[in-house]
């Protein structure tokens, strides 16, 4: 197994792990947990590309990882500032009660 | 591969489904922030020294932080009474796992024949700021908005409204 193949197979797996905490529970944080996780396992697909590719002085997967992680650090506080915002309206966090779209 | 990458990603993994699996929210934060300490310590090992400082600085430091702030604001450390699950948590898990092993066999089925396999990129800090500020400064300037933007709408939607006034 090539260094590449390893980095990409861990990334793969905390991948599925993201997906499966988003899909899987219930509570809303726990959900954006599990995105944040999905957004990171692309970063380190960005960053094993970039190290493994052709060239790696042109920076472009690095350039790539670090607007992700800003833009993951965005999406994080917006995120996190509507489920706050949502909890003092409805009284929960629990996504499967949160079903009427008029409060 | 070396034991130093196996001991990494070992780490990284459980603490990612440490975080998915604990009922506790505050744990669950707190293995999320060992996942993303595992991933910095993957970054280093690819030789990618300012992303895996800048993980270090963002996710620990700030998103990690965030995410405790809101499981305390909205009392997320009371365990709920019809447990932590969707009640479609197995639908979630067939799909988790059904792009898991696409995402694998892509992985492994495909020839990795990719030139630079041994030798560490020439590449420092320098390099990158030279690169930030010249050929991708239109980029770095909209992500400064963005982050200005976001800054303003989360403190806006998560502000208090007073009573009767919207």
């Amino acid at each position: 197994m090539t260094p590449l193949t390893a980095y990409l197979l861990v990334a793969a797996l905390l991948f599925a792990i993201g997906l499966a905490g988003a899909l899987v529970r219930r509570n809303a944080i726990l959900v954006l947990i599990g995105i944040e996780l999905m957004l990171n396992s692309a970063n380190l697909n960005f960053i094993a590309f970039w190290r493994y590719g052709p060239h790696p002085e042109a920076l472009t997967g690095m350039m790539f990882a670090i607007f992700s992680i800003a833009v993951a650090a965005a999406e994080a506080a917006v995120g996190l500032g509507l489920v706050i915002a949502i909890y003092r309206h409805t009284q929960t966090t629990d996504l499967d009660k949160m079903n009427g779209m008029k409060g | 591969m070396s034991a130093v990458f196996y001991l990494i990603a070992a780490l990284t993994v459980a603490g990612g489904l440490a975080a998915v699996l604990l009922k506790n929210l505050v744990h669950a934060a707190l293995a999320v922030t060992v996942a993303f300490g595992g991933l910095a310590l993957l970054f280093l090992s690819l030789d990618a020294q300012f992303a895996g400082f800048a993980q270090i600085l963002v996710y620990i430091g700030a998103v990690a932080i965030l995410i405790v702030f809101a499981i305390l604001l909205t009392r997320g450390s009371d365990l709920p009474k019809d447990g932590v699950f969707s009640k479609t948590w197995l639908i979630g898990l067939v799909i988790a796992a059904a792009v898991f092993s696409v995402l694998g066999w892509a992985v492994l089925s495909s020839a990795s024949g990719l030139p630079n396999e041994s030798a560490v990129p020439a590449v420092n800090v320098h390099d990158i700021g030279v690169a930030l500020v010249g050929r991708y400064v239109l980029p770095l300037e909209i992500v400064a908005l963005l982050l200005t933007a976001a800054t303003i709408g989360a403190v806006i939607v998560a502000m208090h409204e007073k009573d009767g006034a919207q």
